[in-house]
């Protein structure tokens, strides 16, 4: 079926946009880059329509990429059931935030630069999916991570941007060392690195072993879908534009973890150990970044912290059984947060820059579109039903209250917490009277349009894409809770959390001040993110730049290795001066030495008793 | 040996010669003194090789100073050459003179 086409269409994409990007015209540009995004959603559908009910993976092998000894990996693809489900998200949501790109990046500059990038990314995403072993999804896990980097650091002129990107990439490479390790473990384990091979002979072998291997797959995905204790480069990403945000740090890449869990379930189902840790991290996650949440001011970090809670959302699904709940969250959060994101640019976008809720105001009159989009999404974040999150936030709190009721309890006052978060951006931003100096005008119709299609998405996209019933043969299905309680209780905490938001924001402003001042330290606590940042440069950064100087760099590479070169040369020079007396120039004094020299010689004979 | 030299006669002469051109060799200046020394010294290397091979009634002796001699002849005139070629330079045959290696 040609599988390849899929990720090589952005791939030509980005080589054309990036080599010959500067002699083309915007309209250029975006024609490659939008149309080889959009060719590639055609082929997924294409590609899906024709393989039927695809109830077993089809795979496909291209060449032999590495052999050695037993060992055989191969450049495969496979498409199952999961696959189809994240290449249609990626390709789908993928396609929308290039089209509104094309609008809001429309006055900057590096722009031929800003959409190779995109696609480059996009080849990789759909590399990363559609790989049928775990090298070849590690090409694509590396790949995403370069691109995140790259657009973070896309205003490379500013220094905060750089060290954004600087520090995701670095914190990305702790995960990619527990990957690398999870892979060694595999093959020592498996012999194989191939999906197919690896989970059907998951049965045989030793917990301790899969326990090990699914912890440090663990930390590959905590690195990449930003869990404690390694989130903290999310929130530092939004430093990129506002279209790299929803596509790279919402939609799509930061869920790979979470894909990456689901695809290696059969481990995990063998290392309960394991299982627990992913949902203890991700509930934790959850709930730690949705306080954060709830102070903070700059729009972009309020969904930042957000997207952090939700996947820990998707752990906790993936960590009680509920790996379709998993991703089914994935599915419906990549349309309402990229939604969000994008609205959120919109609004950037309308008022010249400005992303401090503080600055905004009464917006709803001023931009219609964003604020009845961004609407739709806030609702379906809260879990209003029956809006799409909604329906994946009640599968993942069911499979919750089912493994161990607290969880489900924790999960609840989080989601209170998240319906709360994002009302009081929205009320912020678009309530009130309009507190900033620019002139907002509402985006144009290539930034509306996506917004009006992701809006339709997030509202319906949990109704009619019944992730968990499509991916049945891959993931058992739940039965049905026979008491709905716990649903009603997570939906009226989802709309209490929207009531106490439009209670503090719109009724009585006055009050959330009042309440911060009051709760100074809490308040100053979570402003300050828990100070984890600065914990982590005591604790981590500024050691390891004080060893390196220290005991790297001045004790191990000046002392050691170049006293060690010196030493050496030096002792050279103090023979050799030496030596030197003994040439002397004088021939008689040479010829003295040679006659000493026999002298010697026939002396040593004599006493060994070679003369006789 | 017949005519009633005794080998040990032979031997010190030989070693008296060698001494002799150690002595020359080492104590003496010029250049074509230290040369013949060194030719005295081979022959009286040569010398003992001669006497063994008499006394030892083997051929191999002689064969042995054959190619001393060889090598001595050509030593001599590859020596002259150079020594010809230092005095035309320097204007002298002291070997002490002849020290540009040293520094």
């Amino acid at each position: 079926m040609q599988l390849w086409l899929i990720p090589v269409f952005p791939l030509v994409g980005f080589l054309l946009n990036g080599i010959l990007g500067r002699r083309f015209s915007k309209a250029v540009v975006n024609t490659i880059a939008v149309g080889s995004v959009l060719l590639s959603l055609a082929w997924v559908v294409k590609t899906l329509l024709g393989l039927g009910d695809l109830n077993a993976a089809h795979t496909e092998q291209y060449f032999t990429w590495i052999q050695s000894g037993g060992l055989n990996i191969g450049w495969d693809f496979t498409l199952d059931r999961l696959t189809a489900v994240m290449l249609l998200v990626v390709t789908g949501v993928g396609s929308l935030i290039h089209i509104y790109a094309t609008g809001y990046m429309a006055h900057e500059g590096g722009y031929y630069r800003f959409f190779a990038y995109l696609n480059l990314f996009m080849f990789f995403m759909l590399t990363l999916v559609l790989a049928a072993n775990y090298l070849v999804m590690f090409v694509g896990w590396e790949g995403v991570g370069l691109c995140s980097y790259l657009l973070i650091g896309f205003y490379f002129d500013k220094k905060f941007a750089t060290d954004a990107g600087n520090k995701a990439f670095i914190v990305n490479r702790i995960g990619d060392f527990g990957f690398s390790l999870a892979m060694f473990l595999i093959v020592v384990n498996f012999g194989s690195l191939d999906f197919g091979t690896v989970f059907t002979s998951v049965a045989g072998k030793s917990e301790a072993a899969l326990t090990a291997i699914a912890f440090l797959l663990l930390l590959g995905a905590c690195g990449k879908s930003a869990q404690i204790p390694l989130y903290v480069w999310l929130p530092d990403a939004m430093a990129g534009p506002t279209p790299v945000s929803a596509l790279i740090h919402a939609a799509t890449m930061v869920t790979a973890g979470v894909y990456m869990v689901a695809r290696s379930s059969a481990i995990y189902l063998h290392a309960p150990a394991a299982m627990e840790a992913v949902a203890i991290i991700g509930l934790a996650t959850a709930f730690f970044a949705a306080t954060i949440g709830l102070a903070q001011n700059d729009i972009k970090k309020v969904f930042a912290y957000s997207t952090v809670s939700q996947l820990g959302y998707m752990f906790l699904g993936l960590g009680v059984g509920a790996f379709s709940a998993g991703i089914y969250h994935v599915v419906t959060h990549a349309f309402f947060k990229a939604l969000l994101f994008l609205g959120a640019g919109s609004v950037i976008h309308a008022l010249g820059g400005e992303q401090d809720v503080r600055n905004m105001g009464g917006l709803r009159k001023k931009i219609p579109w964003t604020f009845w989009t961004m609407m739709c999404a806030a609702v379906a974040i809260a879990g209003v039903p029956p809006f799409s999150g909604f329906y994946s936030k009640d599968a993942i709190l069911a499979a919750a209250d089912r493994h161990a009721p607290w969880m489900y309890w924790v999960g609840v006052v989080t989601a209170g917490m998240t319906a709360f978060y994002v009302f009081r951006a929205i009320f912020l931003a678009f309530f009130g009277n309009y507190r900033g100096k620019a002139h907002p005008h509402e985006s144009p119709l290539v930034m509306v349009g996506p917004l009006v299609v992701l809006a339709a998405l997030s509202l319906g996209g949990g109704y009619f894409f019944k992730i968990p019933e499509f991916l049945a043969p891959l993931f058992p299905l739940a039965k049905e809770p026979d008491n709905i309680g716990p649903v009603v209780v997570s939906v009226a905490f989802g709309i209490g959390g929207i009531a106490l938001a439009w209670l503090l924001y719109v009724a009585k402003p006055a009050l959330p001040d009042q309440i911060a001042s009051s709760f100074n330290g809490v308040y100053q606590l979570i402003y300050n993110k828990y100070f984890v940042d600065e914990i982590y440069d005591a604790a981590i950064v500024n050691p390891v730049i004080g060893g390196s100087r220290d005991v790297l760099w001045k004790g191990l590479d000046a002392a050691v290795i170049d006293g060690a070169v010196n030493g050496l040369a030096n002792r050279a020079r103090g023979i050799g001066g030496v030596l030197k007396r003994l040439q002397s120039g004088n021939i008689r004094s040479y010829a003295a030495w040679v006659l000493l020299g026999s002298v010697f010689l026939l002396v040593v004979m004599g006493v060994m008793g070679g003369l006789r | 040996m017949s005519a009633g030299v005794p080998l040990s006669w032979y031997l010190i002469l030989s070693a008296v010669l060698f001494a002799l051109g150690i002595a020359g060799f080492l104590l003496r200046r010029n250049v074509i003194t230290v040369f013949m020394s060194i030719e005295l010294m081979l022959n009286a290397v040569n010398l003992s090789f001669i006497t063994f091979s008499y006394q030892l009634k083997q051929v191999n002796g002689h064969i042995f100073s054959f190619f001393v001699m060889v090598v001595a002849a050509a030593e001599a005139a590859v020596g002259l050459a150079i020594i010809l070629t230092v005095f035309k330079n320097r204007s002298t045959l002291n070997i002490d003179d002849v020290s540009s290696m040293k520094n």
